[in-house]
């Protein structure tokens, strides 16, 4: 965790019209950690998730993910960059007219050339690390329940062993003991296969359980990043507010 | 980038970059015989390897895997759960499934009629309650979708008809010169244009106008919930959504038939003065004089039908989109191809009607 940092956002600014989104935001992530960011609605939460990914440019500063720069790069060198990290989208964003295990090889079909019987075992076993059923595979995902969903994401996103995955709001949706489960599994992937995760979340209890950091946005730039305790501890009237109301009481007592 | 496999007695030592990029192109080991497998020696592993690894083990004999890093191992071990038995093959019978497909296609257009009629029920029923209570017609959108479906379908209505009338003229004419008999192509014209193509090539363009936006307006709104959402506020999806739309084809139906009968006269007389020098006057009377007023009471009675079936099919289809993407694309282009067909076919009827009771 002491290396050079996996993703490094220096100096970001985002407008949409006259709305000023980020100003001058930094944020660092650590190699094999679970960032967590949190932040208040329409804090630029996802906007600044999808300026890492490079699905948005930023009206300034620079990004950097696995030592390299996302923005003002050739096609050809994010084209490579792009399959190092997979992406799970908030509804889990699963191609509608394909099956689930369709849905994971994708990513193995397009990226790369292999045979199309390891293709399927690949997928199958991707599938099932997410805890799906085996009778999962061959459905479409409007046969799906919203966490099962989710998991079809998450195996879509983890099919290619990427180093980093983005998580958007991964829990928010499920029952408690759903989002529990999915918890779990984030921590145990990110374990056996190495992952650095970068989550947005508005769900207290992940925080608590799985993210070794947490950034929390608010006036348009990272106002502190830590551990938990060390959040609790920043007098900030919303920091306080977010860790320390009812809620997040709740979410810290039970441990 | 390389993999180096060695077998010694009933060791296998495995080293290299064990990984996505290599195991592709990697020949399987005869593994008869290992005990244990070695990874002392691998720079990289991920689900792939891991998987290759235990591909390995041959089947039966107890292999244990040694050498791993703590994470390789909780990697392989993860793996090792996931690993699932391949899926069966279904066994392909191709006399079966033609027969299934066939009673599966005449099973679907079975109910796909009945579905329509019920639809066309529905839609009765709820017209009738509107007669009772006028209140309860949503006038707003009514007026929104006359405007939609009718008012803004205008230019490219008129211009159609206008060149179909050019066409036959200039057809006709290259025809019915050869006896002398040009001044017929004003009947050709008008009994063509007011019968037959004014009226239905106005619906086709309707159709494939409307009958798509009517499905991919309603089926977005059923796959967001928000169809459901009128019905747990105790809004009728007949009242407010599917009744304005039909009802507002079969308003403006009629009147954009009329239009086009109009730009089909104007076309067919321009052409007519150019090509035979028929004056516009000359055109006018021998209209007026050898076109009796059936042949366009003919066209305007079949467009209220036409908008009726073009209204019903896109609704319907609209409401019968699930909760995926690729239902909505699918009903969509079903309703246009729908639309159009039983139009035509209506169409025949109506000929086939019309020449019974000799009019």
């Amino acid at each position: 965790m002491t290396d050079v940092p996996i993703i490094r956002v220096r100096g970001l600014t985002t407008r949409f019209g006259d709305h000023v989104v980020h100003d001058g935001l930094d944020l660092e992530v650590a190699r094999g950690e679970i960032l967590g960011v949190v932040g208040g609605s329409g804090t630029g939460k996802s906007v600044l998730l999808r300026q890492i990914i490079g699905l948005l440019d930023p009206a300034a500063g620079r990004i950097e993910v696995l030592g390299q720069p996302v923005t003002g790069t050739t096609p050809q060198s994010f084209r490579k960059l792009r399959r190092r990290w997979g992406v799970m989208f908030q509804g889990g964003a699963l191609f509608s007219s394909l099956t689930v295990r369709e849905n994971v090889e994708i990513p193995l079909r397009e990226q790369t050339d292999l045979p199309q019987a390891l293709r399927e075992t690949l997928a199958a076993i991707k599938v099932r690390m997410v805890g799906l059923p085996q009778d999962a595979m061959g459905k479409h995902p409007a046969q799906l329940s919203g966490g099962m969903r989710k998991r079809a994401g998450f195996a879509r996103a983890i099919a290619l062993d990427p180093e980093i995955v983005f998580l958007d709001e991964p829990t928010a949706g499920l029952d408690p003991i759903g989002a529990a489960a999915l918890d779990t599994l984030i921590g145990q992937l990110r374990d056996a296969l190495g992952l650095t995760v970068f989550l947005v979340t508005h769900d207290l209890d992940t925080l608590h359980a799985i993210c070794d950091r947490v950034a929390v946005l608010a006036e348009r730039k990272v106002l502190a990043v830590g551990t938990i305790a060390e959040l609790r501890a920043l007098p900030h009237p919303w920091v306080h507010d977010y860790f320390s109301g009812p809620r997040g009481r709740a979410a810290a007592g039970e441990r | 980038m390389t993999v180096t496999i060695t077998r010694d007695g009933t060791d296998l030592h495995i080293a290299g970059d064990l990984s996505l990029r290599t195991v592709p192109g990697l020949d399987r080991p005869p593994s008869g015989g290992v005990r244990r497998i070695l990874l002392n020696g691998i720079t990289r592993l991920d689900t792939a390897g891991a998987w290759f690894v235990l591909s390995l083990g041959p089947d039966g004999a107890e292999t244990t895997i040694q050498g791993a890093t703590p994470a390789q191992t909780a990697l392989i071990a993860a793996v090792r759960r996931s690993l699932s038995s391949p899926p069966e093959v279904a066994v392909r019978r191709p006399l079966r499934t033609m027969v299934a497909t066939l009673g599966h296609t005449t099973w679907d257009l079975g109910r796909e009629g009945m579905g329509l009629i019920s639809a066309l029920g529905r839609f009765v029923a709820e017209l009738a309650r509107l007669t009772l209570s006028p209140r309860r017609l949503r006038a707003t959108s009514l007026v929104h979708h006359m405007q939609s479906a009718g008012l803004d379908a205008v230019p490219i209505v008129t211009l159609m008809a206008f060149l179909i009338g050019v066409v036959v003229a200039f057809q006709g004419s290259a025809q019915l010169e050869q006896f002398g008999a040009e001044i017929f192509v004003v009947d050709l014209i008008a009994i063509s244009v007011l019968r037959e193509l004014g009226i239905l090539l106005t619906a086709i363009i309707v159709a494939g106008r409307s009958a798509s936006a009517f499905t991919a307006a309603i089926g977005t709104m059923k796959m967001r919930e928000e169809v459901d959402a009128l019905r747990a506020l105790g809004l009728d999806p007949e009242t407010v959504l599917i009744a304005p739309r039909i009802l507002a084809l079969i308003l403006t139906l009629p009147v954009l038939g009329i239009l086009a009968d109009i730009a089909g006269l104007a076309g067919g007389a321009a052409m007519a003065w150019l090509d035979l020098g028929i004056t516009p006057m000359a055109f006018a009377a021998r209209v007026a004089d050898g076109t009796g007023p059936w042949h366009l009471a003919v066209g305007l009675i079949k467009a209220p039908v036409f908008a009726l079936i073009i209204g019903l099919v896109g609704c319907r289809n609209g409401m019968r989109v699930g909760g995926d993407a690729e239902s909505l694309g699918r009903l969509t282009s079903a309703s246009v191809v729908t639309a159009i067909f039983l139009v035509i076919v209506a169409d025949a009827v109506f000929s086939v009607f019309f020449a019974l009771v000799g009019i």
